[in-house]
């Protein structure tokens, strides 16, 4: 199985010598924007508007910039999302094979729209373009796992996995 | 590589033309006469593609191609317009349409509207497509630049010249695909972003999404109000942007014109800024010399008369306050001088003078209100800035008659008495001139040998030279569109950091480029070419100036002797001078 | 490095495999770790360990197996006996397999006799969907351990860079990939070798390679299981492409989703660093050559190569015009040749083999092979690699395990949301650029989509149009704007309230869209609605006629 990414559940829980050292490993390189991004958003789960000041001054790139980059595209979060993150494919393939009655039950599930986070900041549900699983349709992301030809019938069983603390909650709806 | 100067010819609509190996398809086809529309492109700006109006088919090619960003090919063979193309620019049209709100009426660029008039050309006479507007409120943050996103049409000449032409990146293109937007980075309000007010954004929108904050309500209150007395003065560069607003050429000088008209809008006096650039210069060629004889750890002397300078140097070069010049700019120094020369000398009550600056400017409505200083003599130096376009509006609301005003309206004296110094503080070189002239006369006592230094005028955005001034040999430079300023300054604070020779001894910066006569609130359009025509109409008016130097002009020589002192003098670092200070670029 | 030291490498590859009297291969790429193939791995590795069997059977876990629908995969080599491809295996089932296949080969040698309940979890190897196939890009998925650099030198690995450096010019590199007639597989088809060949002809302080690994079409994931499943032929592609331009530096840009694929290339990239195979001298020559990895941000348009330049750069992923093209002026304003994973994969197979032997597959003009990821109503999905000039129906009817009798099949969807849709009366066209632009289908990346009767296709057309609109750059009017009033014609037109003006206005605004849209994306994103209104007008015009009222919302 693969392993959940090793983010903090406090996002806020990174130091800033997290931070400097993303920056001081990509000050000097070439293109080092998005992946400075990349690595600050996996450490704390999204980029604060901090974050992207100290950014500015360690790579002198101007703030403008910066969120230009994170307002383009889609992966950039600027809120911190809930511990789990829920992506379900919407390629081609997991389309035609319902990958719309998926999100459909999870906002109903979870009790939350597309881009929203559940009120304890437990789940985030989101959609990506495609997982590149589509002989699989239709899949699902949670936090680095996926699971294939999910069921609708199946989205209470694959939260539970994942509810942790929050195991009350999720077992009221 | 390819030989810049090579020649290519192509056709165009079946007609030849001879280009230069690199030039697009639509500068062969402003060659050959050949009239293509666009909406996104700029003349001075580099093409961005987005808009798609000006596509053209060429023979060969399957896909349609756009004018404005395909360099022309020897051999071909080009067409303009066939139904096809003209269908398709009409449905482009219609899209666009269909994301603008319909307020043509109630907008400010109504009439000048380059999206309005494609409106026109193409006939669109119903919306054939549901409207798309998106809901983002205004923002008058600043007091000088209004942002309505709204009536974007993302062209992104705003963010070009805000990025790469300023370097200032206060605006952004935040999200994508429809919900593209228009705004200062990470959702802030344009006043907490760097914004410096310039204007030059709104100097090249093509449509009403970013234009100046208008005030003439505020300044046609004033007028009607029996207890007020109302003064304007008016801009070196307002007097040679006007007329293309009234059928004149651009850059003829219409000062008499102006007088008149501000006499006839009701205005009881009427002054001119350029008595003020006259007594900048009597005080900043004093700190230059200063300076120069006694101070040289504060060399170079840079230039304070833009605000937007002003306030991008507080943001971003704040290591650079001890070298600027502590001048207020000529419109506030006039201001000042109004409310307690003038005042003083005709009995007036200072509080009850409105003073009106009719400028070239947005910024200088964030200027007369930036710190105390403003009002040192315990009034507002200035009451209410209005841009050119606004006092055009103001004409036009009064019922005037361009053409019937009188051409040969003087100012009233003492304070609208000018020399040609004054005049040319309207154009990228002329504040240098103009000190120049005056720090020669303060050291040597003669008049500078050569005046109308053509190395530093024109539209080069760096642009240097060296003066001998007696015994010191002057290194100047001049620049203007703040991208040009990082160079000067770094190469100077390099100087500083390893006790070289300094690069400059004097450094002359207008945001605008061009200077005044470009500034964010002239009329539109605003391209390199009006500006230098503008500028053109500035350096003949001094040239025909009897009087060019500020240290001649007897009206200055006796506000001196009457009231100032000395240059520098007490009562002249009292009211006539500034102070900076550090500001964060994000306020928050 | 040195030939000798490839050599050598191989051949103790090869003597170490000898040693195993069976070796199990176990996919470990995205699609079968989804589908729980991990367990299998620890089950195998617990079984060899519990029955002692480690000095006679290897596990190797390697790339893609094709046949990702019917994962986790595992093939078995026993000596002497056939291969065998077990499917939808799991912790259970392959402790029987080892218990009851292995250990029983190894136990009645000869005498053994395949168990009849095994049978269920057997694929055979005789069916269409593997031996129509031409496997050159994929010829190592599968096979190799894209973990260890060693196995792929045991596969001829690095032997096309050893010829490449030892004994040929960049010129006489880019003479032959000419005459291989290698065109570029991300769709456009345009020549790689005259791609290379005017970057190579620029006057520059630098250059670059850019591997674009930025997958759009939400329905393929070729790349994906490339990156993963053989990434050192990626590297070796980049390293020749590098010195036929000669470029310095590479990069690898990747989606951000495809982490598994990343990391493969990033471990790939420092083996060969450490095999002295990426960096200064590399096998002894002057040739020096390095390249990194980038990840992309879930944008569609970064794989549009002035998108993707721009996205490199720091900036909005937003395309710009060409020209100037990237091979005269691209990253950083320097010469950039950006070829797709797919193509780089080609090069070494080409240059091991020489480009007569490439010529010779595939079809005049259309040298190769192409890869499609076959998903939807088939019956065998997965990813195949069959020679250009194959016909569509012969990968549908056949490969792709579809009936051809019946009407089950409506529409085959080729090419993503730039492609189109074909009907099964043009099934006999050839798989090649330019027989299938002639019907107004972009090849595209190798998206393959078999749609059955009980798709509509406005509603597939309202998937592909909202996909456009949500994955426009924003930067052209035509674009922007034009496909978001696009779908909200055809959601008009789905609700029922369509009229035969808004058929017209469909036409005009999609016209507006391929004529005045900026880059090749935009300009395409109406093609699935052309081929609808070519090959299937009634499927919208019935919900105009018919007044169809919506039943499913939307």
């Amino acid at each position: 199985m693969a392993e959940t990414k090793g983010r903090p559940g406090n996002p806020f829980a990174m130091e800033n010598s997290a931070i400097s050292e993303i920056l001081g490993k990509w000050k000097n390189k070439q293109s080092p924007l998005l992946m400075t991004l990349h690595e600050i958003q996996k450490n704390r789960g999204y980029i604060s508007r901090e974050s992207t000041l100290e950014i500015s001054e360690a790579l002198d790139i101007p703030l403008a910039r910066i969120y230009e980059v994170l307002t383009f595209n889609n992966y950039f979060k600027l809120s911190p999302p809930g511990d789990v993150v829920i992506s379900v494919c919407t390629g081609t393939a997991c389309h035609l094979k319902g990958s719309g009655q998926l999100l459909k039950k999870l906002e109903k599930v979870l009790g939350i729209h597309i881009g929203e986070t559940t009120s304890d900041g437990r789940f985030h549900l989101q959609y990506v373009r495609c997982i590149g699983c589509c002989s699989l349709a239709p899949a699902l992301v949670i936090n680095g796992k996926v699971y294939s030809k999910v069921d609708p019938l199946q989205i209470k069983q694959i939260l539970a996995e994942w509810q942790g603390e929050a195991r009350e909650s999720v077992d009221e709806l | 590589m390819k030989d810049k100067s090579t020649k290519i010819c192509l056709k165009i609509n079946h007609k030849s033309v001879e280009v230069v190996q690199g030039a697009t398809i639509l500068e062969a086809a402003i060659k050959a006469r050949v009239n293509i529309p666009t909406l996104c492109k700029h003349p001075d700006l580099v093409a961005t593609g987005a808009c798609g109006i000006c596509v053209v088919r060429v023979a060969g090619r399957s896909q349609l191609l756009r004018a404005c960003c395909t360099p022309a090919e020897d051999g071909m063979d080009v067409v303009t317009n066939d139904p096809e193309i003209i269908a398709t620019r009409r449905t482009v049209l219609e899209l666009i349409l269909s994301t603008h709100p319909n307020e043509c009426l109630t907008c400010g660029r109504n009439g000048t509207c380059e999206l309005q008039q494609l409106a026109e050309d193409f006939g669109i006479r119903e919306k054939t497509l549901p409207a798309l507007v998106s809901d983002v409120p205004k923002d008058c943050s600043t007091g000088a630049i209004v942002l309505d996103s709204r009536k974007c049409i993302k062209c992104g000449r705003c963010l070009t010249v805000c990025q790469e032409e300023q370097n200032v990146w206060a605006l952004t293109f935040k999200n994508r695909g429809l919900s593209t937007l228009m705004t200062p980075a990470g959702d802030i309000s344009l006043d907490d972003s760097p914004c410096v007010k310039c204007g030059q954004c709104s100097a090249h929108c093509p449509v009403g999404a970013i234009y100046e904050q208008d005030d003439t309500g505020r300044v046609w209150r004033a007028l009607s109000d029996p207890g007020k007395f109302c003064i304007a003065q008016i801009a070196p560069s307002v007097r040679t942007s006007l007329g293309s607003a009234f059928g004149y050429p651009v850059g003829t000088n219409l000062v008499g014109q102006i007088y008149d008209a501000l006499r006839k809008i009701g205005f009881k006096k009427v002054f001119d800024t350029n008595f003020g650039a006259d007594v900048t210069v009597m005080e900043e060629a004093s700190e230059l010399v200063k300076r120069l004889e006694e101070n040289e750890e504060r060399l170079p002397l840079i230039t304070t008369c833009c605000p937007s300078w002003v306030d991008y140097m507080e943001k971003f070069y704040s290591d650079m306050i001890p070298y600027f010049s502590s001048c207020k700019s000529p419109h506030a120094i006039l201001g000042t001088l109004t409310k307690t020369y003038y005042a003083q000398k005709m009995g007036i009550d200072p509080s009850n003078i409105v003073v009106v600056s009719i400028m070239p400017c947005t910024s200088k409505k964030y200027e007369i209100r930036r710190n105390e200083y403003m009002a040192a003599s315990g009034y507002f130096d200035v009451d209410i800035s209005i841009t050119s376009r606004e006092f055009i509006r103001m004409i036009k609301q009064a019922g005037i008659i361009f053409s019937e005003l009188d051409f040969l309206a003087v100012a009233d004296s003492p304070l609208g008495d000018y020399s040609g110094a004054g005049t040319i503080f309207g154009a990228s070189g002329g504040v240098m001139e103009a000190t120049l002239r005056t720090a020669h006369y303060f050291m040597t006592g003669t008049e500078m040998p050569r005046m109308g230094l053509k190395e530093i005028q024109g539209l080069e955005g760096i642009k240097e030279t060296s003066i001998s001034i007696g015994s010191h040999e002057l290194k100047v430079a001049v620049a203007h569109g703040l991208k040009n300023v990082e160079f000067i300054i770094e190469g100077v604070k390099n100087a500083i950091r390893n006790k070289a020779p300094l690069p400059y001894h004097f450094i002359e910066v207008m945001a605008c480029p061009g200077g005044c006569v470009g500034g964010g609130g002239q009329p539109w359009p605003i391209t390199n070419e009006i500006r230098i025509k503008r500028a053109q109409g500035l350096f003949k008016d001094d040239s025909m100036k009897k009087n060019r130097s500020s240290h001649e002009n007897e009206s200055i020589k006796e506000l001196y002797k009457d009231f100032l002192g000395e240059p520098l003098g007490p009562r002249a670092m009292e009211l006539l001078h500034n102070s900076y200070q550090v500001r964060d670029k994000y306020k928050r | 490095m040195s030939y000798e030291r490839l050599c050598e490498t191989a051949e103790q590859e090869c003597r170490d495999l000898e040693k195993y009297d069976g070796i199990i291969y176990t996919c470990g790429s995205t699609g079968c770790v989804s589908s729980g193939c991990q367990d299998v791995i620890q089950a195998i590795t617990d079984c060899i360990a519990s029955h002692d069997i480690a000095g006679r059977i290897k596990l190797i876990v390697t790339g893609c197996m094709g046949l990702c629908s019917l994962g986790p995969l595992v093939r078995i080599e026993l000596k002497g006996r056939e291969p065998v491809l077990f499917k939808q295996i799991d912790s259970l089932t392959i402790r029987l397999i080892i218990l009851e296949y292995v250990l029983q080969v190894f136990r009645q040698k000869d005498a053994f006799v395949f168990p009849y309940f095994l049978e269920q979890f057997v694929v055979p190897q005789d069916l269409p969907f593997f031996t129509e196939q031409k496997k050159i890009v994929l010829a190592n998925t599968g096979k190799v351990d894209p973990a260890r650099i060693q196995s792929y030198i045991a596969r001829e690995g690095f032997m096309a860079l050893v010829k490449v450096l030892s004994s040929m010019t960049p010129e006489a590199l880019i003479s032959e990939m000419a005459k291989s007639g290698l065109r570029g597989r991300s769709g456009a088809g345009f020549s790689t070798a005259a791609k290379w060949d005017i970057a190579r002809k620029q006057q520059a302080a630098e250059k670059y390679i850019i591997c674009n690994g930025d997958e759009g079409d939400p329905g393929a994931y070729i790349d994906r299981s490339l990156m993963e499943s053989d990434p050192f032929s990626v590297i070796e592609g980049i390293i020749i492409a590098g010195f036929a331009v000669g470029a310095a530096k590479g990069w690898v840009f990747i989606r951000s989703e495809y982490a598994l694929a990343a990391s493969r290339i990033e471990q790939a990239i420092e083996q060969a660093r450490d095999w002295k195979l990426l960096g200064n001298n590399i096998l002894g020559t002057d040739f020096s050559f390095d390249c990194e990895v980038r990840l992309g941000a879930g944008t569609f348009v970064c794989g549009e190569e002035t998108a993707l330049i721009a996205t490199m750069e720091g900036k909005r992923g937003t395309p710009s015009h060409r020209p100037p093209y990237p091979a005269v002026k691209g990253l950083w304003t320097m010469p950039t040749v950006i070829n797709n994973v797919k193509t780089l994969a080609n090069i070494p197979p080409i240059i091991r083999n020489g480009a007569d032997w490439f010529r010779a597959i595939g079809t005049e003009g259309n040298s190769g092979t192409k890869v499609f990821s076959i998903t939807g109503s088939a019956l065998n999905s997965g990813l195949i690699e069959v020679p250009m000039g194959i016909s569509l129906g012969r990968i549908v009817y056949h490969m792709a395990g579809v009936a051809e009798t019946g009407t089950m099949v409506k529409a085959v969807q080729i090419g993503g949301p730039s492609g189109g849709i074909l009907p099964p009366p043009f099934f006999d066209v050839k798989v090649e650029y330019e027989s299938l632009r002639d019907l107004g289908i972009f090849i595209g990346s190798g998206g393959f989509i078999i749609i059955d009767q009980t798709v509509s296709l406005l509603d597939l057309l309202l998937y592909y149009l909202d996909f456009a609109v949500d994955e426009s750059c924003g930067r052209c009017a035509a674009c922007r704007i034009g496909s978001t009033q696009v779908l909200g014609v055809l959601k008009k037109i789905r609700k029922g309230r369509g009229t035969l003006d808004d058929l017209a206005l469909l036409e005009r605004l999609c016209m507006a869209m391929k004529n005045a849209s900026l880059c090749g994306l935009g300009q395409a994103a109406a093609n699935p609605v052309f081929s609808t209104l070519k090959y299937f007008p009634e499927e919208i015009e019935g919900y105009i006629t018919t007044r169809e009222v919506d039943t499913h919302e939307r």
